[in-house]
């Protein structure tokens, strides 16, 4: 056995993941952030009378589900382990940093994964037709794993607080919703709202599920789900680079 | 005979201070290093550097054959560590952070379970291996780290101050189990505070003082090489005055504790031989008479120089 190959690391990272499953998923920050949150956005703009079709609303709910639930556990479980010192045990084990990175990555997406499959679920039970099963599918994916990415980028900071996480976390989330065309479809947004928009990966996503319920799409397919593998890429190897960087600091 | 741990210049700095300054020891395979300084010495700073818990700013720490820089994986396959703060996770049992531990170590299932088991019994905490560890006392918490550091049977193991501030029973079971694992070959670095327990189970210390190795040796070589400390302790069946002991040759003070006078004199000889000297004039009997060597206390700190409490 090598213990610092990539088949044994990545075995190390789903140990890991599997511990965050156990121990994250149900802390009250995780719920609020990641679940009760994105629903309570949805409703408000539900009941804010502008007629948008269902389909449209749906959509945006998914778009925001995923968003915010796969953003909800990463970045909170630094500053955690951190404030236990449950991270120094994590360190002095035979894993890389990257492998920790990743296994909180991965619980995360299935974080993900799993509320957006419910809130699909709903969608489907209001009579929603879904046209493009394939796209939904592979767009969750990929989507998940890249907004997890930027959730372990929001815990980038050497902080062992978490509200001040959450803090930086909802600064950055909440714009992000507003110019990705959840609640705006993007044919109606100014020049400067589509720039703005391309530069967010939850706008390609939105889109992309619009796509599979609605059959209509800003972005090509194709281009959305490249820009997104794109984003997430990017996104993941910035993280592992800058988590490498200040993981001293948090011991 | 191998070394287990090389330190070369290690040395760490945080902001304008230099916490680790050039620091170099080596360990060798299956002995018990203790590693003691006063608080702040950069006793725990070294030992993260040695783990590869954080990077030295300068010099090299080779552990198990492994650059702590370039293969800290590898090294931390086979050594342990128990840190200071008891760190297991308290929304898990101790058999889920067994089993975790396990898992990141990469080990088979079946036999990680029957050695947790084992460990688990050995150190007292199988009746509440599936209780939740945040219901743990202290003691039972460090209890705990031990046996998640030892699961894997590792070549060496670093403990940070171990025993500090459990309850007898802890730091009897940790002490006794520490002597077993080196009697069959286990490498210990062992951080402590603890004089007595460093005494007792130490092959050689180090001591670090402001983050510079100020003494490495045998203890009872450490404790015979502070020449400047001789003491004589004497007690006499009748009152003999203050003035008359201080005034005896090589005497250079006299402490009264109870029935007994606590002399420092800066020869032993001599002054043995004016004590009994004045109780024979004053026609008193000597009922003990003690020349104690240097303590492992007292060698610590004058080599950190702190005072004597």
């Amino acid at each position: 056995m090598n213990p610092a190959g990539t088949a044994e690391q990545a075995r190390r990272a789903w140990a890991i993941a599997k511990k965050d499953i156990r121990i994250y998923y149900l802390k009250g920050p995780v719920l609020i952030f990641g679940v009760f949150m994105p629903v309570f956005l949805f409703l408000a703009f539900l009941m804010g009378g502008r007629q948008l079709p269902l389909a449209f609303l749906v959509s945006g709910l998914v778009g925001m589900t995923l968003f915010f639930t796969s953003t909800a556990v990463s970045p909170a479980i630094f500053p955690w382990e951190g404030q236990a010192r449950t991270l120094e045990r994590l360190v002095s084990c035979p894993v890389r940093i990257e492998t920790i990175v990743l296994g909180d990555m991965i619980a995360s997406t299935l974080f993900g994964i799993g509320i957006t499959a419910v809130t699909i679920a709903i969608g489907l039970g209001l009579g929603l037709p879904l046209l493009h099963g394939a796209v939904l599918v592979g767009a969750v994916l990929v989507g998940a794993c890249c907004f997890s990415a930027i959730g372990m980028l929001l815990a980038v900071p050497p902080t062992n607080v978490p509200s001040n996480i959450m803090m930086l976390s909802s600064l950055i989330k909440f714009p992000l919703v507003f110019i990705s065309g959840i609640f705006v479809p993007l044919e109606q947004l100014p020049s400067w709202g589509l720039a703005l928009a391309a530069c967010s990966p939850l706008t390609y996503f939105a889109d992309l599920i619009r796509y599979a319920f609605t059959d209509a799409s800003y972005f090509p397919v194709g281009i959305g789900l490249a820009a997104l593998a794109l984003f997430t890429l990017a996104f993941t190897a910035v993280t592992m680079a800058l988590h490498r960087r200040t993981m001293p600091r948090r011991m | 005979m191998p070394f287990t741990i090389e330190a070369r210049d290690l040395t760490k700095v945080f902001g304008a201070t230099t916490a680790v300054d050039r620091v170099s020891f080596s360990v060798r395979q299956g002995e018990i290093f203790g590693f003691l300084g006063p608080n702040g010495a950069g006793k725990t700073t070294t030992t993260r550097m040695l783990t590869g818990v954080i990077p030295a700013d300068g010099g090299t720490a080779t552990v198990l054959g492994h650059d702590m820089r370039t293969d800290p994986v590898r090294a931390r396959q086979r050594f342990g560590v128990v840190p200071e703060t008891a760190n297991a996770y308290a929304d898990l049992s101790a058999w889920q952070n067994l089993m975790l531990m396990g898992e990141l170590f990469g080990l088979e299932r079946r036999p990680v379970a029957a050695r947790a088991s084992e460990l688990l019994g050995v150190l007292d905490l199988s009746e509440r291996k599936d209780q939740k560890v945040q219901a743990y006392s202290k003691g039972m918490k460090q209890r705990l780290i031990l046996a998640m550091a030892l699961l894997h049977e590792p070549e060496l193991v670093f403990l940070d101050e171990p025993t500090s501030g459990l309850d007898v029973r802890s730091a009897h079971l940790i002490l006794a189990l520490l002597r077993d694992m080196n009697r069959e070959g286990t490498t210990i670095f062992l951080t402590t505070h603890n004089m007595e327990e460093a005494n007792r189970l130490c092959d050689r210390v180090g001591i670090i003082r402001r983050g510079r190795l100020v003494a490495l040796d045998a203890p009872e070589r450490l404790k015979s090489a502070i020449q400047r400390i001789h003491r004589v302790e004497v007690s006499f069946d009748r009152e003999i005055s203050g003035s008359d002991i201080t005034s005896l040759e090589a005497v250079v003070t006299a402490e009264r504790e109870g029935d007994k006078w606590r002399l420092v004199v800066d020869d032993t000889g001599v002054a043995v031989r004016a004590v009994v000297d004045l109780a024979r004039e004053q026609g008193a009997a000597i009922v003990t008479l003690n020349t104690p060597a240097p303590s492992l206390d007292e060698a610590f700190l004058q080599l950190t120089g702190e005072e004597m409490p």
